[in-house]
């Protein structure tokens, strides 16, 4: 009896725990919306489009940085995407057995590091790097939406591109963690059938798409929300531009910068405004991806569940 | 005509004489020893598997029938630190020669898993796999010879109307014959099987062995077993395994009804243990 009782207590306990995050986030939800009233009502749905960012006219719209933060986490993830999946290949499927574990371990530490060191090493060597390759551009490259404006080095690109850095370890990590739960029952189906050895790796890739698609917008989740780096090599400039070389603003980056200096409650709203907008995208992107990885776990546990050995004791007289 | 050829390091208790058919073997194995690390699991195995026939390997749990049958399509290679030595030759054609393109053996010798293993894919892409992967693209070409295949596998009837469905929609007996359709689409010669039968239920395993029966006049077929029954109902030849060693290789009726060995026929009378 004094088990069940225990049993309990713990559930009750860990179950209190589970609970309180749920508060916890829709209480910042709630927070984030109340604080952010004054504006909310005066602009309603204008804020979310207006391009004109005048904290001393009072008049505030944030579209240049919800675009630079969709755009350069997007970027990011076209970048980081492949490059995870390498990395996660080569560590699960290539390196040689006693390389596994230290490679894992170094790529998982890459996520350790903090984003002011990625911030510094963006400024001292990556926009160095990067100015000198807008220099190299060629002229008609330049006149491509793509490629305008000065080459300041700072800018969209760069923001991109440091952004990818933080984000692989996070994809990567989580991808090796799905090849790797890829059931070898598989591989060796292909194998059985006269596959290489890259196309057995293509049938794992395949069994845990899902999975691995989840585990890039969790990288994706990680790009959205990140601020120190990215406010020290993005040029920290509001304006809607397809460009690589102009310098932009993100959400983050602008509640960082100017959160101090918000004197008057409008400008405060609207910087909370921007907050909660960034809240929600975060959320959601990251349920999902969450969801889609969880899914691909369940349905090896599916599979394993299907084809439970029998008793093998049939050995009859 | 009947060769004798001396087995080494036989256990205690067994002949060290067998003999052997020579003429029809499609696989032959000779001296063939098989090594997890620094673990010898298979002792100087020396058989011959005719052509066109049920060969049943049967035996203890942990006695190397498993390993013996994935030696035969090497399959064996993907685990690290695996060793084999000795010659497993087929159609006269050492499989362990320096060489040897591993990849267009594994497509002459199929292969069934105890566990079903179906792709995450429709019924007809899993058929399909091996096709596509050989490089044949064209889509009524594909199309006859998944067809062909499900019909030998005797699946067609059951699927023909869903072949875009999930093949992880198909009961354990379906997937385990649409696994051997997949096997079939290749067009190999063996077809090794290792208990084929043995996550089913009675039903769906007297299909499969239905289906051995009839798949036999164009395959050389192995079967892992644990079934004594299933081996005697569908095999014409059986290999007793023990310790890693063949104890007793004859003819399915010789080894049921009139083994030569004590340890045989212990195990086969369930004496076993
Ligand atoms: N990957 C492996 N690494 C190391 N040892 C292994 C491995 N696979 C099998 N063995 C060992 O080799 C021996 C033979 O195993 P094997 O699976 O071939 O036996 P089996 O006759 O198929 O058994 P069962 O009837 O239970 O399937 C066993 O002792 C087993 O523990
Ligand atoms: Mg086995």
């Amino acid at each position: 009896m004094r088990r069940s009782a225990d049993d309990r207590l713990f559930r009750l306990t860990t179950g209190a725990f589970a609970a309180m995050v749920l508060v916890i986030v829709v209480g910042i939800g709630i927070e984030l919306t109340r604080q952010s009233m004054l504006s909310i009502q005066k602009f309603g749905w204008s804020f979310w489009t207006g391009r004109t960012w005048d904290p001393v006219a009072g008049e505030f719209g944030a579209l240049p940085f919800i675009w630079g933060t969709l755009y350069s986490s997007l970027l990011a993830l076209l970048l980081s995407a492949p490059i995870a999946l390498g990395i996660a290949i080569f560590i699960s499927e290539l390196s040689p057995r006693f390389l596994r574990q230290p490679l894992a371990y170094l790529t998982d530490l890459l996520a350790a590091i903090p984003s002011i060191v990625y911030g510094l090493w963006g400024i001292f060597v990556l926009v160095p790097i990067v100015r000198k390759l807008e220099l190299l551009t060629p002229e008609p490259l330049r006149r491509l939406p793509l490629f305008h404006g000065p080459p300041l080095g700072v800018g969209m690109g760069t923001a991109a591109l440091i952004l990818a850095v933080m984000v692989v370890p996070f994809s990567s990590s989580v991808a090796r963690e799905i090849l790797k739960n890829v059931p070898s029952a598989q591989r060796e189906a292909a194998y059985a059938l006269g596959a290489t050895r890259w196309e057995a790796i293509k049938v794992a890739i395949g069994y845990g798409k899902t999975g691995i698609i989840g585990a890039i917008m969790l990288g994706l989740g990680r790009a959205l929300g990140e601020t120190m780096a990215v406010t020290m090599v993005i040029g920290n400039n509001p304006q809607v531009s397809l460009s690589l070389f102009t310098p932009q603003y993100t959400m983050a980056a602008v509640i960082a910068n100017e959160f101090t200096e918000a004197a008057d409650e409008l400008y405060l709203h609207a910087l909370i405004e921007i907050g909660l907008l960034l809240f929600v995208i975060t959320i959601v992107v990251n349920l999902a991806s969450r969801l889609l990885i969880w899914s691909t776990k369940k349905r090896a546990a599916e599979l394993v569940v299907l084809a439970s050995p029998a008793t093998k004791e049939e050995i009859a007289a | 005509m009947t060769i004798t050829i001396a087995m080494p390091s036989a256990p205690p208790g067994t002949a060290a004489v067998r003999e052997i058919e020579s003429g029809a073997a499609k696989i032959s194995v000779r001296d063939f020893d098989f090594f997890y690390g620094s673990a010898q699991v298979l002792h100087g195995i020396t058989l011959d598997i005719p052509d066109q026939q049920v060969t049943a390997l049967i035996g203890p749990s942990g006695c190397g029938k498993t390993t013996f049958i994935r030696s035969i399509n090497r399959m064996n290679d993907i685990i690290p630190e695996a060793r084999a030595k000795g010659t497993i030759t087929i159609d006269g054609r050492d499989i362990y020669a320096p060489g040897t393109d591993v990849v267009a053996l594994r497509r002459r010798v199929g292969m069934v898993f105890q566990k079903s293993n179906p792709f995450p894919k429709s019924i007809f892409d899993n058929v399909a796999y091996g096709l596509r992967i050989g490089g044949l693209t064209d889509k009524r070409s594909l199309r006859e010879h998944v067809e062909k295949s499900l019909i030998r596998a005797a699946l067609w009837d059951e699927v023909k109307d869903r072949l875009d469905d999930s093949a992880l929609a198909l009961s354990g007996g379906q997937q385990q014959r649409l696994c051997i359709a997949r096997a079939l689409a290749v067009d190999p010669e063996i077809l090794l099987m290792d208990e084929p039968a043995s996550a089913l239920d009675p039903t769906a395993t007297t299909k499969i062995e239905e289906l051995i029966w009839e798949l036999k006049a164009n395959y050389t077929i192995v079967i892992v077993t644990h079934n004594m029954q299933q081996a005697a109902r569908v095999s014409d030849r059986t290999a007793f395994f023990m310790l890693g060693r063949v104890v007793e290789y004859s003819d399915t009726k010789t080894i049921f009804m009139n083994p030569k060995e004590k340890m045989t026929e212990d195990y086969v009378t369930g004496r076993f243990g």
